[in-house]
């Protein structure tokens, strides 16, 4: 095993680690903040996926595309949040399911129906489709350290608002005690609104990310939403510090776990043994993760204070 | 009186033709087609649903030479389903034919309650082996192939060429391990790596990080659908399309290649049947399909178009009378019709004896990306399960 191999590798965590955070940030903060559980945040995803592909193929631009499709899934997520959603925070957890993935369901018809079932293809432009040279044979693909820069940059964004902005400071306050929040006399409704669009946008840029690398198809949001479940669990509801470590954990044991984990049993038991087993352990290494911290520490890594 | 003769004449030639209506109405011909045409894998229900409307049209409406009623269900990928479908069809209206079924375990679900009631199963693309050898029924019959038939004519290429380190990848669940099993009857080199991924997954760069590592000479993959659009998308990406040549099988497909487009350019497949191939029937399938639908048919449209068409040859050798179904089954065992594969022959086990070719995607003159056909791998191929077929 390689040194060269293993630092590829962490690269890989890392890049699947900052698309979990875009999505598990927004989840987070609608569900630690307005008690909300959205099951169709995958669906937004989708949704910021085909607005970048589309809005690339209007403009010819791949940035310009992307940047677009931000706003424009922001929109698609207030429109959400007022139409369907704002009826349901009263409502116990499970009517929200039950609504969220009633929106799944539409959300993904809706897809076919505009862009019919064939995924959409986008290519790399040019200039990103490369790989960076880091000498010593050492490579890795571009557009995939851009990713793990933007997600970081993000990230740290995101931090800024939230600890240091006067946004930041009443979201915060509305994750510790709503009622107090709103007898403050903060328009809490608004702060709803605009935070579920928030979120939304944020998951219309992993949507915009994934495009290039992964197909664009109706159903392409359920796959990642239950690792970004597994990534708010484990860093704690609500938090957005919970949600970055939670995500760079799991893309970090996730890719590990399916690079090297059946390489490490074989050296224990036998290579057939390790060949069965290898693959299976790996798919719910993530999981297994979970119930550890579940057992552990039930309200997750970093919860958010005031619970 | 003479008038009152004519009358009565007229009166009884009218009350026959009453008589006679009913004994016509039972023979209109009713077919169940069974297909997934919601999620992600509705598009493959598509172009199976298309073609047989395409089979449709050419017969005219009249599948045997009698009023056809075609019903679509949509087994939603779930096996249960597959079979609440079945059933309804079989029971509430009465189906002689229940066809279609893409995944074999919505075919071992539903072909036991369907040709356990007396109707006949005629599967078009799920070939599971537990049908072609010990639970083989004289009331299936299947247009495609044995599921590791596919594999197995990648395999014997391989070998063929003397290829050495071989990597194989597939995802982790029952034909994935059959598809690579099959691919293993007949290669018989090195192989580096068997890698096992998780069923449904997106990223495939750790894998391919890995692979890239262990330089192998060449890869087989099997990843149907949607996996197979990210597996060969980001081995491009990952700049492997020049370096370590791709095989696969049910990969890279014309259900895929409307979204892979330059990237399944260089693609090796083996299979049964290729838009290309020479024979009047394909032909005229292939221009009317596209003619009609506007894309290019896929093996799951020719199957399909296939499985409505051996219905028509049973039917016809019969004239019609669906009550003699000793008569339907010998005349489909004789494969009597102009199938889009060419004259092929139906083993003892009711799956077809036929030729397997190597294909590889290439850009056309039109530049547009299409399969073509290489060569032939296989001549007149069996499927490994046959001999266990005792049929009954």
């Amino acid at each position: 095993m390689n040194l060269q191999l293993v630092l590829e590798q962490i690269l890989n965590g890392l890049q699947l680690g900052v698309m979990l955070f875009l999505m598990a940030a927004g989840l987070t903060l609608v569900f630690g903040i307005m008690n909300l559980v959205n099951l169709a945040h995958g669906s937004l995803y989708m949704v910021g996926a085909y607005l970048a592909t589309t809005f690339y193929r209007w403009t010819g631009s791949f940035v310009l595309g992307s940047l677009l499709a931000l706003p424009a899934t922001l929109i698609v997520g207030v429109i959400v949040e007022v139409v369907a959603l704002r009826t349901l925070y009263e409502r116990d957890h499970l009517d929200q399911v039950l609504a969220t993935f009633g929106l799944i369901l539409f959300f993904n018809e809706l897809i076919a129906i505009i862009w019919g079932r064939v995924g959409l293809f986008t290519d790399l432009p040019q200039w990103l489709s490369g790989s960076l040279d880091f000498g010593g044979g050492f490579s890795y693909p571009l557009y995939r350290l851009l990713i793990v820069m933007l997600g970081f940059a993000v990230a740290l964004l995101l931090w800024y608002v939230v600890a240091r902005t006067r946004i930041g400071m009443l979201v915060r306050a509305g994750a510790s005690n709503r009622m107090m929040v709103a007898a403050l006399g903060v328009n809490i409704r608004l702060l709803y609104t605009l935070l579920f669009g928030f979120g939304a946008a944020l998951a219309g840029l992993a949507g915009a990310m994934a495009a290039p690398i992964y197909a664009v198809q109706p159903g392409m949001g359920e796959q990642i939403l239950i690792q970004v479940f597994v990534v708010i669990v484990i860093g704690g509801i609500g938090s957005i510090r919970g949600a970055f470590a939670g995500a760079i954990i799991v893309g970090a044991v996730d890719t590990l776990g399916r690079a090297f984990l059946k390489p490490a049993l074989a050296t224990l038991i036998s290579p057939t043994a390790a060949q069965a087993a290898g693959p299976a352990l790996a798919s719910i290494l993530i999981y297994l993760l979970m119930a550890l911290i579940l057992a552990l520490r039930p309200e997750g890594l970093f919860p958010a204070r005031g619970h | 009186m003479f008038r009152n003769f004519t009358q009565v004449l007229v009166a009884g030639a009218i009350a026959a033709l009453f008589a006679c209506t009913p004994a016509i109405a039972q023979q209109k011909l009713k077919i169940g087609f069974i297909t997934t045409l919601s999620g992600p894998a509705g598009i493959i229900g598509k172009h199976m649903k298309d073609a047989v409307e395409l089979a449709l049209d050419h017969l005219h409406q009249k599948v045997g030479g009698l009023d056809t009623k075609v019903i679509f269900g949509d087994d939603q990928f779930k096996p249960d389903v597959g079979l609440q479908v079945a059933d309804k069809m079989v029971k509430d209206d009465k189906v002689q034919f229940v066809s279609g079924i893409i995944w074999s375990n919505v075919m071992l679900a539903v072909e036991p309650s369907v040709t356990e009631q007396g109707v006949f199963m005629i599967g078009t693309n799920a070939g599971p082996h537990e049908l072609a050898g010990s639970q083989c029924n004289p009331m299936f019959f299947t247009t495609s192939w044995q599921n590791d038939e596919t594999p197995e004519a990648m395999g014997k290429h391989l070998q063929d060429e003397g290829v050495n380190d071989v990597y194989l990848m597939a995802p982790n669940y029952a034909a994935g391990k059959d598809m690579l099993a099959g691919f293993k009857r007949y290669y018989k080199g090195r192989i580096v790596d068997e890698v096992y991924t998780k069923m449904g997954q997106q990223d495939y760069q750790a894998e391919i990080s890995q692979l890239r590592a262990k330089k192998p000479k060449a890869v087989f993959v099997f990843y149907p659908g949607g996996m197979g659009i990210q597996f060969v998308k980001q081995y491009v990406q990952a700049g492997l399309r020049d370096k370590i040549p791709l095989y696969s099988a049910f990969t890279v497909d014309e259900t895929t290649i409307p979204v892979l487009k330059n990237d399944a350019v260089g693609q090796w497949e083996t299979r049964y049947w290729s838009p290309d191939l020479k024979n009047a029937a394909n032909e005229k399938f292939v221009s009317d399909f596209r003619k009609k639908f506007g894309y290019m048919p896929s093996y799951y449209a020719a199957q399909s178009y296939d499985g409505i068409m051996l219905i028509d040859s049973a039917v016809r050798a019969v004239k019609g009378d669906l009550a003699n179904k000793k008569g339907m089954i010998a005349a489909m065992e004789r494969a009597d019709y102009a199938s889009t594969r060419g004259h092929y022959t139906y083993n003892v086990n009711h799956f077809p004896i036929e030729n397997f070719y190597l294909l590889r995607a290439v850009k056309d003159d039109k530049g547009e990306v299409v399969m073509r056909i290489q060569k032939t791998v296989f001549k007149d191929h069996k499927d490994a399960y046959y001999k266990e077929c005792k049929m009954k």
